[in-house]
């Protein structure tokens, strides 16, 4: 599984980045996490509005950061 | 000022400081201790039901139906500003999207003008003031405030479109390619609505409440020690400068919008002209420093510039213009 994580380093993004290797932590699912933070990169994902997270390459979150319990929902439900 | 509701907390609080602690309400911590307990309680309650009422109504609102929405309407600009400066409130906005929202507009087709006028509405008419306002001056204000800022938002942005100012947005935002949005597909359900929006009020509580009591605490030094109209002879209506002033204080305060509030209410109380302070109140919020910073990275300083001088001219207008009704 691939999760990615969009922002253009705002003190929300580094917070997502926290809850994200949170939640790979305590679900123990074999994930690998990528950080974008290069704005053309995020826009030609179609994501205009930052921290933004993506499973797998599909956007599941953006605007706000998701909580650790959230993102543990969003990780075992794609595993 | 007081809202009705609030009279019975008002005469528990006024029963604890001066019947259980045996305070004075002629004293300074008296009437300092009062004011703490009842303001802080009176501005939770007040603000829980602002940010819960403007988070589940964002929840209809995304940033890309907006940005659709407006795309499409290109044509008429001055309805776009209209519109773009309305969506501004309800659309969910923070100053770490200001770039990634600004090159998605402008890669819609968005006019700039228009684009300018959502980015000046959006975070200066948000649920915190909103929420501080009413519980500290009353819905009046609050409702002044929303006016007020939509109106610099439109004006802002037609001023801004008609300059023709797009050579001074840096080239490479013309070049990046927005993708199609694999945004959350399907509509949340009501259930999902009013439970995401109480998650959402509850991070931005958890964020500003600190802020939030340390300010109201200060307020209620102030309030305790310092007479009501001791400022009145420099920052009253008299004193041409002191909007200027305000205003050029406001610039780099963005961080604790809901901290500095209960002091401005508290300068108010010791005589700052209204308008001054509601001034004041507009520059913390729509022109910050750290957003400006950001906004850098898409506009050029003179577009930057052009932005804060017509922004700071609005509101510099709208503090003036309100001290004289007040006057």
């Amino acid at each position: 599984m691939k999760v990615e994580v969009f922002g253009t380093g705002c003190a929300k993004c580094h917070l997502l980045e926290k809850h994200v290797a949170e939640a790979i932590t305590e679900t123990g699912v074999a994930v690998e996490m990528v950080k974008v933070d290069d704005i053309a990169a995020i826009m030609s994902r179609g994501i205009i509005f930052t921290p933004a997270l993506a499973i797998d390459g599909e956007t599941k979150v953006s605007g706000r950061v998701p909580s650790v319990k959230q993102i543990r929902a969003l990780l075992t439900a794609g595993a | 000022m007081k809202a009705l509701v609030f009279e019975p907390w008002q005469a528990a609080v006024d029963w604890f400081t001066y019947s259980v602690l045996e305070l004075s309400p002629e004293s300074h911590a008296g009437s300092a201790l009062n004011f703490f307990i009842f303001e802080t309680v009176k501005i939770f309650i007040l603000l829980v039901a602002i940010i819960f009422a403007i988070t589940f109504i964002r929840s209809f609102f995304s940033p890309e139906k907006t940005r659709a929405w407006l795309a499409e309407r290109k044509g008429s600009t001055v309805v776009g500003n209209v519109l773009a400066a309305m969506l501004g409130i309800v659309t969910p906005f923070c100053s770490c999207s200001a770039v990634p929202l600004f090159i998605g507009f402008v890669e819609a087709g968005i006019p700039l003008g228009v684009t300018f006028s959502f980015l000046i509405a959006a975070p200066m008419v948000n649920e915190i003031a909103l929420g501080m306002l009413w519980g500290l001056f009353g819905w009046q204000i609050a409702l002044i405030y929303i006016v007020a800022g939509e109106l610099i938002a439109i004006a802002a942005g037609i001023v801004i479109g008609r300059l023709g100012l797009e050579r001074y947005v840096e080239e490479y935002v013309y070049q990046i390619k927005v993708g199609p949005s694999g945004g959350p597909g399907e509509e949340p359900s009501m259930m999902d609505r009013l439970r995401g929006a109480w998650e959402a009020s509850l991070d931005i509580l958890k964020r500003i409440w600190l802020y939030v009591v340390i300010g109201i605490g200060i307020g209620a030094l102030m309030h305790g020690w310092i007479p009501a109209g001791a400022l009145a002879q420099y920052a009253g209506p008299g004193n041409p400068f002191s909007v200027i002033i305000a205003v050029l204080i406001g610039i780099p305060l963005y961080s604790n919008a809901a901290g500095i509030l209960p002091l401005v209410a508290e300068l108010t109380r010791a005589g700052v002209a209204l308008g001054t302070a509601l001034a004041f109140m507009m520059a913390v919020t729509a022109l910050s420093l750290p957003e400006m910073i950001l906004l850098r990275k898409v506009l050029k300083p003179q577009l930057l510039a052009i932005f804060v001088g017509v922004v700071g001219t609005g509101i510099i207008a709208v503090g003036y213009l309100f001290n004289w009704i007040m006057g």
